[in-house]
């Protein structure tokens, strides 16, 4: 967890220390509380609910309440495929997440297109909204949507909080 | 022929073009000009009595002269019998009569068929685009000769530029 523990006595009803930075404190924290949004837009959706139900139990990550509200949540599953018409209403949920937010692009649709290379799909939910996990399948077993929640919370983990982030790497 | 068939021709030896029945659907061809009172015929005809329309679609046969053609699904929940209803019209004067007046359900299918194929109804009460955008711009997507990826309109974000100076 990257969390540094010292001073623990084996004394009995003695308080444990826990030192460690804070940032890497508070990015435990919200790694541990994912708050999705229902976001389903085809077939992927199945996955993603199956994903949180018992079976599979997403909250074991702490990613399992599913917000109704964009307002409410932090992280954005987009399962399935985008159609064009669909794409302005996304950017607006979007926005309207607070910070720190993070993107999930679930499935070969929402990643590239996937087969519908056709007038109305937009080819990759990356097009117009910033994504941090791509989660390949069509459409992925929840086991898959796992990998790429432990990936994100990886990924959240070397965020920066208090001091600057590191330029992006330009391609 | 089938009874149905004989009975259109019998009304409307003109209107009627052709009958085909295959594997126990018959579609009904007809000429342009009679294809709203042989749907009248067809609603209100007790014999007929097709009170549901099923569906209504478009093809389009890119090399011939009367190059779409409007097909029309009825079915009467009465008598348990289904038709095709076609007619044909060309590039250049694309219109055919809406029966939406006939059976209201022919409104949204109506536009839907203009929306992806260009071809308009006459007397249709809102003829409007229905799945795209109302100022998409780039013609009828589900006709032959329209590119399969489109013309750009997938790849262009302009809400992205909004509140930019």
């Amino acid at each position: 967890m990257g969390l540094v523990q010292i001073g623990r006595h084996e004394k009995d009803g003695e308080l444990d220390v826990i030192t460690t930075m804070l940032e890497k404190a508070v990015n435990w924290a919200r790694k541990g509380s994912l708050w999705p949004m229902t976001f389903g837009l085809a077939c992927c959706a199945i996955e993603m609910i199956a994903a949180v139900s018992s079976r599979y139990d997403m909250d074991r990550y702490g990613a399992g309440v599913f917000r109704a509200s964009p307002r409410q949540s932090d992280l954005m599953i987009v399962a399935g495929t985008v159609c064009r018409r669909m794409a302005p209403v996304i950017r607006k949920i979007y926005d309207q997440m607070p910070e720190p937010k993070y993107v999930i692009a679930m499935g070969s649709c929402a990643t590239s297109g996937n087969i519908y290379d056709s007038y109305s799909v937009v080819q990759g939910v990356d097009r117009f909204v910033p994504v941090d996990i791509y989660v390949p399948g069509c459409p992925p077993t929840p086991e898959a949507l796992f990998d790429g929640i432990l990936k994100l919370q990886e990924r959240i983990m070397q965020k920066r909080v208090f001091t600057r982030q590191p330029d992006q790497v330009k391609v | 022929m089938h009874p149905i068939a004989e009975r259109i021709q019998q009304k409307f030896p003109e209107g009627f073009l052709k009958a085909v029945e295959w594997r126990g659907d018959l579609a009904v061809t007809v000429a342009r000009p009679s294809l709203h009172e042989v749907a009248k015929c067809l609603h209100d005809d007790p014999d007929m009595d097709f009170d549901y329309i099923v569906h209504v679609s478009s093809v389009d046969w890119p090399e011939e002269v009367e190059r779409f053609e409007v097909v029309w699904e009825f079915y009467s929940i009465r008598k348990r019998h289904r038709i095709r209803l076609k007619t044909r019209c060309s590039e250049s004067d694309c219109e055919v009569d809406s029966l939406a007046d006939i059976w209201k359900g022919a409104n949204f299918m109506e536009r839907e068929v203009y929306d992806m194929m260009g071809i308009r109804f006459r007397n249709h009460p809102d003829l409007r685009r229905i799945l795209m955008p109302d100022d998409y711009n780039e013609g009828y997507p589900l006709r032959k000769d329209f590119p399969l990826q489109g013309k750009g309109w997938r790849d262009t974000f302009e809400f992205l530029n909004e509140g930019k100076p």
